[in-house]
């Protein structure tokens, strides 16, 4: 009961929220469109951080082709907003339009993030079998392939990219999505299934030995995690309101990589963490853009040799914070 | 039966660059078991050290012995940066976890093409032409003088480098080293150095297939070693990769595939190609051609 | 079982009954830890056939036959090294629970109680084995002796029929390895599983074991209770060599 207050509360700040920055509640009070720009883009690479370290993080599996599955989610619910978002709304006619257009972005994002998690299942069956280097050369692989061929499909753009999309999303949907990602990354990781997959990154041949069906653990996680860039995917499209395959390169799984390591593999708290510095930095380094890749480069190296577990290693908030033993037992925090 | 045979030799000739290229990818996983992602992009910087060696060199007629001087520094300096990269960016991380390797690896590819991007600006440029041109015709089928030029080099180079890890010393100690790091030092064998001559003849490697591909394809920029350095890759893994031999055939059969493809189906596949082979072999025969499958003892 | 040219077991029979304490000796490199892993479905014999209360495993994953019943420890030790001790035996629990991960993401009282089940059934464990102290120790952070217990509780933790031991006396001290051979009776006494043993330490072997197996370069040279294996010519030739 206490969860659901909670929820209802954190959606109505979050819509109210929006309208204060937006400028619609406060007369005269407003932020910069390109300050909300940017705290909505960081907010979309929270859910993708987030997800893709539950694959690579949580359960130790090396995969760099997360923007592939963003760019199937993307497209997709582009696509059906395009398609049949007036047939949608035609038949929730009954409803305010705020209340169509809200039902018309879920279903959208529904879809995309069914057809990234279908993307990813066709994807990990295979290649979750394979060792650590190679699966990150597949993933890498899968990720470009599915550019490719979604640039080659003219009835989504193709090289031209799909413009016209209708701004379904802004900073509270997408705040929405990201603190639901974060609660069920985190419950996920919590759990009984949530031990299997670290049992896997830390012993895979041990975990196996327990009694863990490891290929099904990783399978599992693994289109969660698709379906979650799916959702990201979404979101960004329906924010921007044009999306091309160049967003959705090699490079913007390496960016996702590098949030994730930054903030600590491992750590949910982390990769949020990760998420808003790399954006930070970013913007902050905007004057100097030709030099920031050059930049975030050394500063992966560098992190690399002096502290390859990134700023919180394993460890998350609340693990700062020593609980008192309750009598009923909690399960544990991955590590402490 | 001509059009077959002219792709033939095209695909040689290409495959012959990323035999070039696959062979220093195998070198080094052979030795540290890692994924030199940046690989690549020492292709591209010898493509940029021909380029700028050649320009300075200019002044009279393209000749055969300005481009081996031209070819010879490329490869020194290559050399060089692989063995900087070596020590810098690999030594410190080198009893790391395999992820931190990769993503260390991913950083300095990263590093390099921005830089280059910064230092030699984004937009391509033009290879001189370093050698007399000439055009062969055999039987129906064209072979240019770039061509011959790409497959003889490359022929010379991979046996040079067969000898030297079969016949000298160095070679037995890096076929060592391979096979067992922590042994091999026990031995006595300075595993460090070894390593740092295994980055040298790769890059070096690369850095003459840059040259060749400068020759013959005259446009060059920054970003060109990732298309390359991917298919060389896949090329090593089709191979096997850590084995040397399996490099120059998987780079043959890349090379001769996608010619083949691209000559007989459509262009558009043209690079879809190396991934589909790529994501083949590792669903059906990870191990690769010449490879051994890994057993993990428990 | 064939690794390429070399044959690493040959012409094997072994057969243990419930409860039964066996024990598998033979000096280094005669195959002990090749049959394990055979067993448990980490290597797939290149011939022959294994059968588990009546129903053949070969060419299972190792995780299905644990699920079967069959558990097995490690020789080198491994466990998970950056989860808590508790949390290791809980993850050994996975495969004998019921509740699933809609439940989990929902948080649904299923889920609960079960989390609360597992975590009582594994502190239990953990008292047997005398590591509840450790309880939310990193794994890596123990001790090596508590660390081999450690191994056997979380083996324990997936309700084995038949528990295989890899050298569970490795490294111990002799005080300690009295301890384990009682722990080793008792939980055979509590729980009635079958006990396969690999052991180098003979009083153990021989103090524990009611059959005692001999393998020497892949094959058996002889079986049967300890007393006669200790005086069988062929086992003592094969320890201390021809004359």
């Amino acid at each position: 009961m206490k969860g659901f207050v909670l929820a209802i509360v954190f959606v109505a700040v979050l819509f109210l929220g929006n309208s204060l920055l937006t400028g619609g509640l406060l007369p005269g009070f407003s932020v910069s469109p390109y300050f909300l720009q940017v705290v909505s883009l960081a907010g979309i690479n929270i859910i993708l951080a987030v997800s893709l370290n539950l694959i690579n993080g949580f359960t130790g599996q090396f995969s760099i082709g997360h923007a592939g599955f963003m760019a199937i989610g993307a497209y997709v619910s582009a696509y059906v907003t395009a398609a049949f978002g007036d047939r949608i709304r035609g038949a929730l006619g009954m409803l305010p339009p705020t209340f169509q257009n809200s039902a018309l972005l879920l279903i959208a994002l529904g879809i995309g993030a069914a057809c990234a998690a279908v993307a990813g299942f066709l994807v990990g069956v295979p290649s979750l079998r394979l060792r650590g280097d190679y699966l990150a050369i597949v993933t890498l692989g899968f990720g470009e392939i599915i550019r490719v061929f979604i640039l080659n499909i003219d009835a989504v753009g193709g090289a031209r990219g799909f413009s016209g999309i209708p701004r379904l999303a802004n900073f509270a949907w997408i705040y929405l999505f990201a603190g639901a990602t974060i609660l069920v990354v985190s419950r996920i990781v919590r759990s009984s299934f949530g031990r299997t997959l670290v049992a896997i990154r830390e012993d895979e041949i041990a975990a196996e030995a327990m009694g863990v069906n490891t290929t099904r653990s990783k399978v599992i996680s693994f289109v969660v995690s698709s379906a979650m860039a799916g959702v990201a995917g979404g979101l960004f499209a329906h924010y921007l309101m044009y999306v091309h395959t160049n967003s959705f390169t090699f490079i913007k799984s390496f960016e996702i990589i590098i949030m994730i390591v930054i903030g600590g593999l491992g750590s949910i708290t982390g990769s949020v963490l990760g998420a808003v510095l790399y954006i930070v930095l970013t913007e902050g380094l905007r004057q100097f853009a030709q030099y920031r890749m050059v930049l975030f480069s050394l500063l992966l190296i560098v992190i690399m040799i002096v502290r390859p577990q990134g700023i919180l290693g394993h460890r998350e908030l609340w693990s700062f914070f020593p609980r008192r033993r309750r009598v009923e037992p909690v399960p544990p925090a991955v590590a402490g | 039966m001509t059009t077959f045979l002219q792709q033939l030799v095209n695909g040689l000739s290409l495959g012959s660059i990323y035999a070039l290229i696959a062979l220093g990818y195998t070198m080094v996983y052979g030795v540290l078991r890692l994924i030199n992602f940046a690989h690549g992009d020492v292709y591209m910087l010898g493509a940029y050290a021909g380029y700028y060696l050649s320009r300075k060199l200019k002044g009279d007629e393209p000749s055969l012995g300005s481009a081996l001087l031209v070819m010879l520094g490329a490869m020194l300096t290559c050399a060089l940066i692989g063995v900087v990269i070596e020590r810098f960016a690999y030594r410190p991380v080198r009893r790391a976890a395999r992820l931190t390797l990769l993503i260390t690896a991913i950083g300095v590819s990263l590093f390099i093409e921005n830089t280059a991007q910064l230092v030699f600006g984004p937009d391509p440029k033009f290879f001189p032409s370093l050698a007399p041109r000439a055009d062969f015709h055999v039987g129906g089928v064209r072979l240019t003088s770039e061509q011959l030029t790409v497959i003889a080099v490359s022929f010379l180079l991979m046996v040079l480098l067969r000898f030297f890890i079969m016949k000298t010393r160095t070679g037995k100690a890096m076929r060592a080293v391979s096979f067992n790091l922590d042994a091999a030092k026990l031995m006595g064998i300075s595993t460090d150095r070894i390593i740092a001559i295994t980055f040298a003849l790769g890059s070096a490697l690369a850095a003459a297939a840059g040259v060749l591909i400068g020759m013959q394809i005259p446009k060059i920029d920054p970003l060109m070693g990732i298309l390359y350095g991917l298919k060389a890759f896949v090329a090593a893994v089709l191979g096997g990769i850590g084995n040397v031999p399996g490099a120059v055939i998987g780079g043959l059969l890349i090379g001769t595939s996608e010619v083949m493809v691209v000559g007989y189906l459509s262009s558009t596949f043209r690079d879809a190609i190396a991934f589909g082979i790529l994501i083949l072999v590792l669903l059906l025969r990870p191990q690769g051609i010449l490879g051994r499958a890994q057993k993990e003892k428990v | 079982m064939r690794f390429g040219g070399l044959v690493a077991v040959n012409d094997l029979d072994l057969s243990i009954e419930p409860g039964q304490l066996y024990g598998l000796i033979g000096p280094n490199g005669a195959g002990k830890t090749t049959v394990f892993n055979v067993i448990t479905g980490v290597y797939r014999p290149t011939s022959g056939e294994i059968s588990f209360k009546g129903q053949p495993i070969v060419g299972e994953r190792s995780g299905k036959i644990t699920r079967r019943g069959i558990a097995r420890t490690f020789q080198n030790i491994r466990l998970f090294g950056e989860m808590t001790v508790l949390e290791n035996v809980k993850v050994a629990s996975h495969c004998r629970q019921t509740a699933d991960l809609a439940s989990a993401v929902f948080r649904t009282p299923a889920h609960h109680s079960e989390e609360k089940r597992v975590d009582l059934q594994s502190r239990d464990l953990l008292k047997i084995f005398h590591l509840e102290q450790f309880a939310d120790e990193k794994a890596k952070n123990l001790p090596y002796g508590s660390q081999r217990r450690l191994e056997i509780a979380r083996a324990m933790a997936t309700l084995p029929r038949l528990l295989l031991l890899d050298e569970p006396a490795a490294g111990m001290n002799p005080q300690e390895a009295r301890q384990l051979m009682e722990l080793i009776r008792w939980v055979r006494d509590r729980f009635g599983m079958g006990i396969l043993l690999v052991e180098h330490n003979m009083k153990v072997v021989m103090g524990v074991c009611e059959t005692v197996h001999v393998l020497d370069y892949g094959a058996t040279i002889a079986v049967g209770p300890p007393a006669e294996i200790q005086r069988n010519p062929k086992v003592i030739e094969a320890y201390l060599g021809g004359a």
